[in-house]
């Protein structure tokens, strides 16, 4: 418990560009910036695939594939590969894993809809891209959002063991306290991390709450 | 493997078995016992929680509460936080292994028994069958294609995140990618990423053939 109060209680640990204010800041920037290129990438992508129906087996197989792959051996490849001179050597392996979670559950979102409703929809007279945007979208929003939340929580591990190969975010008070053999920063660092985490956990739940629909997730009980 | 360039292909036989410790089929022991363990501990442990979350109903949601706030947590810090508990050992990167496959475990352990048809239940208890034998001849092999599938998912990701290990110097064949990084050397990290999925490859068709041989009759009504 010292290593606590040695590492919370040190007031130059809350100042500076090393400080925990910074990094704080900085894991979220990259988290973030992963995650929401990610979206970009894996949500048209997604939908396109979910509404088509074409290409299915392909995202199943490559997500798969990808849960294989050990982050930091990727991390550590497109480093050597690409050198260290800018962020992006570290940002495109964490958005290449934070892409198969959202798109393989958008796409299971998507092609999961009820096929009557989606006639039902059609039968209205809703074009493609209205049945997609206001009946598939809604319901398959649960999903797609878990897809997002199991995508942020791989992010936020990520950029904390991409802080190996030099990046900034909470990651380093751990990398470099293990290396230094200062395990109040070590101790520090892994307690600001699983807060992060569990804060980035819960404002998924909350974002979930707000946005699914109530007859969707069945909060509201239909007669 | 071998369609590599010669360079690659040269540095992997001769660091396959040198005798010395560290060598590549050293790693590749370490990273089977790493990630093997966690994954039938974590079985073994996932069954009886879900059986209880199925028995009592109200035990499910807390469960599967803390199981959800467990897989959220990163690996690296909670290596790091048990340092100080377990040592630099094995185990360190063990545990928490175990505890992210129990999250994905129970769930499908309680999903799978939901699957049971209550028709199916009944004709077993109508048949004379004690609540055990029940369990253990009808219940459990109906789940057994959800629990295995929950399995692939666990097997094929604590294979590739024992490497994280590697950063405590515990991590089996991911300490070829910090050998790499510290003295920087493509080879170890390109042999590192493709034994490591291979590993998942091989381990995901053995569970996959397990699958087919414990489920005889979903092949046999022709669905896969």
């Amino acid at each position: 418990m010292t290593w606590l109060t040695d590492f919370f209680g040190d007031p130059a640990r809350w100042s500076g560009p090393d400080g925990i204010p910074v990094r704080m800041l900085e894991h979220l920037e990259f988290s973030v910036l992963a995650l929401v290129l990610a979206m970009l990438i894996a949500i048209p992508l997604g939908l396109l695939i979910g509404h088509t129906g074409r290409g299915g087996v392909v995202v199943v197989v490559s997500a798969n594939l990808a849960r294989a792959l050990p982050t930091l051996g990727i991390l550590v490849l497109f480093v050597l590969l690409l050198g260290t001179a800018s962020i992006w050597p570290v940002i495109i392996p964490l958005v290449l894993l934070a892409v198969p979670p959202i798109l393989v559950n958008t796409f299971e979102g998507i092609r999961g809809v009820d096929p009557e409703l989606r006639d039902a929809a059609y039968g209205m007279g809703l074009r493609g891209g209205q049945v997609l945007g206001r009946v598939l979208v809604p319901v398959a929003l649960p999903l797609i959002l878990l897809g997002l939340r199991l995508s942020a929580i791989q992010v936020v591990a990520t950029t904390t063991v991409a802080a190996y190969t030099g990046l900034g975010g909470l990651g380093r008070f751990m990398i470099d306290g293990f290396a230094t053999q200062d395990y109040s920063s070590v101790v520090g660092g892994s307690v600001l991390i699983v807060l992060f985490a569990l804060v980035v956990q819960l404002a998924f739940m909350l974002t979930q709450r707000v946005t699914v629909s109530p007859g969707v997730s069945q909060r509201l009980k239909i007669r | 493997m071998g369609d590599g360039p010669p360079t690659l292909w040269e540095w992997f036989a001769r660091n396959w078995q040198t005798g010395r410790v560290g060598s590549i089929s050293d790693l590749l022991g370490d990273h089977l016992l790493m990630s093997l363990v966690p994954i039938v501990a974590g079985l073994v442990l996932a069954l009886p929680l879900g059986l209880a979350s199925v028995r009592w109903r109200w035990l499910y949601q807390p469960t599967s509460g803390v199981f959800n706030v467990i897989y959220a947590l990163p690996s690296l810090p909670v290596f790091m936080l048990l340092i100080s508990v377990t040592g630099l050992s094995p185990v360190t990167v063990i545990i928490p292994l175990t505890f992210y496959a129990m999250a994905v475990l129970i769930p499908a352990v309680v999903d799978g028994l939901g699957s049971v048809p209550d028709h199916v239940r009944q004709s077993a208890v109508a048949m004379g069958f004690t609540p055990l034998r029940r369990l253990v001849q009808v219940e459990l092999p109906i789940a057994a294609p959800v629990v295995l599938g929950g399995l692939r998912v666990v097997a094929v990701s604590s294979i590739s995140l024992v490497s994280v290990g590697a950063l405590i110097g515990q991590g089996g064949l991911g300490m070829l990618f910090t050998r790499a990084y510290q003295n920087p050397f493509l080879p170890p990290v390109i042999v590192g990423i493709v034994l490591i999925v291979l590993l998942a490859l091989v381990v995901d068709g053995l569970l996959v053939l397990c699958q087919r041989l414990l489920t005889p009759w979903v092949r046999a009504r022709g669905t896969s």
